[in-house]
């Protein structure tokens, strides 16, 4: 997609109601190369990543260029794009090396960045114009005129944040012409996007650069000029928000318009991030193969269960989050599902599969193979061995190639999962 | 020409006797577009506040800051209008819908740029700078270092926070409704305002209070001590800073008179002759007669380095 006109194709259907036809895009995170890849084998239609400076995630892997150019040649295999997070707000120090920064993004390949300082928009329209420029979610945009006001200045596309309804986006796609992101997925700051200092405040580490210790979701006593507000026992205030979910509202997301569909996670394992695309992938697939006839499967959500570890919400989009829509228990849980194995190779003749492994299993664990599009079985794991042929009683090195037998074909960059704890 | 001394007001009788006390400035306006301000004056009455305002000396500034939705877009044309109309020297926002509106309804009104937290660089202010803006108010999270280099490196007037407590956390969640509702309180009966003295304690700093409460823009959470830059003016005068505000949320009126008096005082004595300005320990004094004994008075980012 470019910043020209993307005009929602609709198309009326028997019952009067109109569908829009144009396929939305399905953005993904990627936390580093190989995170890259299984996002786009499952499913992404691009994938956005940070570098080594100026992105919101210091803590994250991050890709050198030449990881880009990686990154890039694998996703183009399958008509992907890469987008470089570059969602920081600099400070004086950080301007010197901003234009050399993107005019090296552009030469490896990526097509976008996203962005919220104005002065990193300016320095890319100038030096880097290979580059579209999305305005990041941290520039907190939720009305039509404010959206207009960056397509004037010439961006083809911003991501909104994340307090828009979905009658809001309704309202800005009707009256600006401009390619909408949303998050639909995933962790979500509960302050509105750079408006929050906390960790600032708290640790002398800056949020707005990448620095962000999560204070938000630390446990805080409020209290009135009397004591105390909770009682000696009740659970403790604070400001963490329960994760994004839209899988049920798939269709609401493509009738509003929305051009991008994006997940939060750059510092998510490979099997959330795996999972998660594959859910949507499908959803959007079944509601643009035939909208009429678009059902939820309850699949797509067990999928996004089986990896997720939060509890989970629709956000802003149809109501003000309220006191269900907070985590004010004071643990949360590990995700249902460990990731076990990826595989690295299939023998259709043999039904012998090569897998490397993520955590221990041993012949007798209950696995479960999926792969990209809900392909998926379970079955017990049988004798397992090396690759030299010697029997394994426990596959408990990690990457340590094992072969198993399949009780039904697989395929490379597949996933083998087990209940949690179990071996 | 004095550098400025800025501060919000919520009422006339507070624009008269900020005014009267050495305000250059004052910043006026409604919760419909404004966040956080310490008194509502209506749009009917933008026109008697600010020739209250100019017969004391002082400009006014009418405050548009909010992030704004789509359903309170179609009043603002009307209301930068009525502050044009009114005389206001100039209208401060964060959300480019207002800068739309100013160029479409009153394009000769002045604009300044303040996004809070995010306002911390000089490139960033030239691009609203190249768009007509006239000013940057900077992030209180920038070091002097910072504001000096910031200042040096661009083609805009600079304000500086120097008092008062900071925003550090909004959210367009009602949170303490939230947490109200979690305990099973009837919460809808109690004001959650901020006139009602909540605060947070963080569980691993039971020393530090943060003053907390919501409104109709959401959630706020401030800092737990107070700014003072009272000590290091001559440093902000220096870098060329052009305008010094003191935010009087939470604060009782005669607190910000002692305020604006004592650094008008510093400020005019430094204009008189900056090389023989001396700090005097008795415009400290006042302040610290009425500060709140739980908020420390603390040179905020201003000397910090900080990490990412």
């Amino acid at each position: 997609m470019n910043g020209t006109a993307v005009h929602a194709a609709e198309a009326a259907a028997g019952n009067g109601r109109r569908y829009r036809l144009d396929r939305p895009e399905l953005l993904a995170p990627a936390g580093n190369l190989e995170k890259l890849k299984f996002a786009v084998h499952y499913g992404a239609d691009a994938v956005y990543i940070g570098g080594q400076s100026y992105g919101l995630r210091s803590n994250a892997d991050n890709f050198s260029f030449e990881e880009m150019r990686e990154g890039v040649e694998f996703a183009a295999r399958y008509g992907a794009k890469v987008f470089v997070a570059t969602n920081i707000y600099a400070h004086q120090e950080d301007l010197p090396g901003i234009a050399d920064y993107l005019k090296q993004l552009e030469a490896a390949g990526i097509a976008a960045i996203i962005t919220a300082d104005p002065a990193i928009v300016e320095t890319a329209m100038q030096h880097a114009p290979g580059l579209e420029v999305h305005l990041s979610t941290q520039q907190s945009t939720m009305n039509w005129q404010a959206v207009r006001f960056w397509k004037e200045v010439g961006l083809p596309r911003v991501v909104l944040a994340r307090e828009t309804s979905m009658e809001e986006i309704r309202e800005i796609k009707s009256h600006v012409d401009l390619e909408l992101e949303v998050f639909i997925h995933g962790a979500m700051c509960s302050s509105v996007s750079g408006r929050c200092v906390l960790s600032n405040h708290f640790t002398d580490r800056d949020s707005n650069r990448g620095g962000c210790c999560q204070s938000c979701r630390w446990k805080y006593d409020l209290h009135q000029e009397q004591g105390p507000i909770g009682d000696p026992g009740d659970n403790m205030f604070t400001m963490g928000s329960k994760d994004l979910c839209m899988i049920r509202h798939i269709p609401d997301l493509i009738e509003a318009g929305v051009d991008s569909f994006k997940i939060e996670g750059r510092m998510k394992s490979i099997h959330y991030v795996a999972s998660v695309v594959g859910a949507y992938r499908q959803a959007i697939d079944a509601y643009m193969a035939d909208p009429a006839g678009y059902e939820l499967q309850p699949a797509w959500e067990e999928e996004i269960g089986k990896a997720a570890n939060r509890p989970l919400n629709t956000g802003f989009f149809y109501s003000t989050p309220g006191a269900s829509e907070h985590i004010y228990e004071p643990e949360e849980k590990p995700a249902p599902y460990d990731f076990a194995a990826i595989v690295r190779e299939y023998d259709p003749a043999t039904g012998i599969a090569v897998v490397e492994q993520r955590s221990p299993f041993r012949p007798g664990t209950e696995v479960e193979f999926v792969g990209p599009g809900g392909r998926s079985f379970k079955q017990v794991a049988g004798p397992l061995s090396d690759t030299d042929g010697a029997a394994v009683d426990v596959a408990r090195h990690p990457l340590q190639l094992i072969r198993i037998r399949t009780v039904e074909p697989v395929a490379p960059l597949d996933m083998m999962r087990k209940k949690i704890g179990s071996v | 020409m004095t550098t400025e001394l800025l501060i919000a007001a919520g009422s006339i009788d507070q624009i008269r006797s900020y005014a009267g006390a050495g305000a250059n400035a004052v910043l006026i306006g409604d919760s419909r577009f404004g966040a956080r301000l310490p008194g509502s004056i209506a749009e009917a009455d933008l026109k008697e506040a600010v020739a209250c305002a100019h017969d004391l000396g002082a400009r006014a500034y009418i405050a548009a800051g909010k992030l704004l939705r789509n359903h309170e877009l179609p009043a603002l044309p009307g209301y930068l209008r009525a502050a044009a109309e009114a005389g206001a020297d100039a209208v401060t926002f964060g959300d480019p819908a207002v800068w739309m509106a100013v160029r479409d309804a009153a394009p000769a009104m002045a604009m300044h740029w303040n996004v809070e937290m995010t306002g911390t660089n000089s490139a960033a202010a030239a691009f609203w700078s190249r768009r007509g803006v006239s000013r940057a108010v900077l992030a209180r999270e920038l070091n002097g270092e910072e504001i000096a280099d910031f200042k040096r490196s661009g083609t805009i007037e600079v304000q500086v926070q120097v008092h008062g407590m900071t925003n550090i956390y909004h959210s367009q969640r009602n949170l303490l409704q939230s947490y109200m509702d979690y305990l099973g309180r009837e919460a809808s009966l109690v004001d959650l305002g901020p006139s009602e003295g909540r605060f947070l304690i963080e569980a691993e700093r039971p020393d530090e209070r943060l003053p907390v409460y919501e409104d109709d823009n959401g959630t706020h959470v401030m800092s737990a001590d107070d700014i003072c830059l009272l000590e290091a003016l001559p440093e902000l005068l220096e870098a060329g800073v052009d305008s010094l505000y003191i935010e009087p949320l939470l604060k009782s009126e005669a607190y910000n008179v002692a305020a604006i008096r004592s650094y008008r005082r510093a400020i005019d004595a430094w204009h008189r002759d900056p090389g023989a300005y001396e700090f005097d320990e008795e415009w400290l004094a006042p302040i610290r007669a009425l500060q709140d004994p739980g908020r420390e008075l603390s040179f905020g980012f201003l000397y910090k380095e900080q990490v990412y």
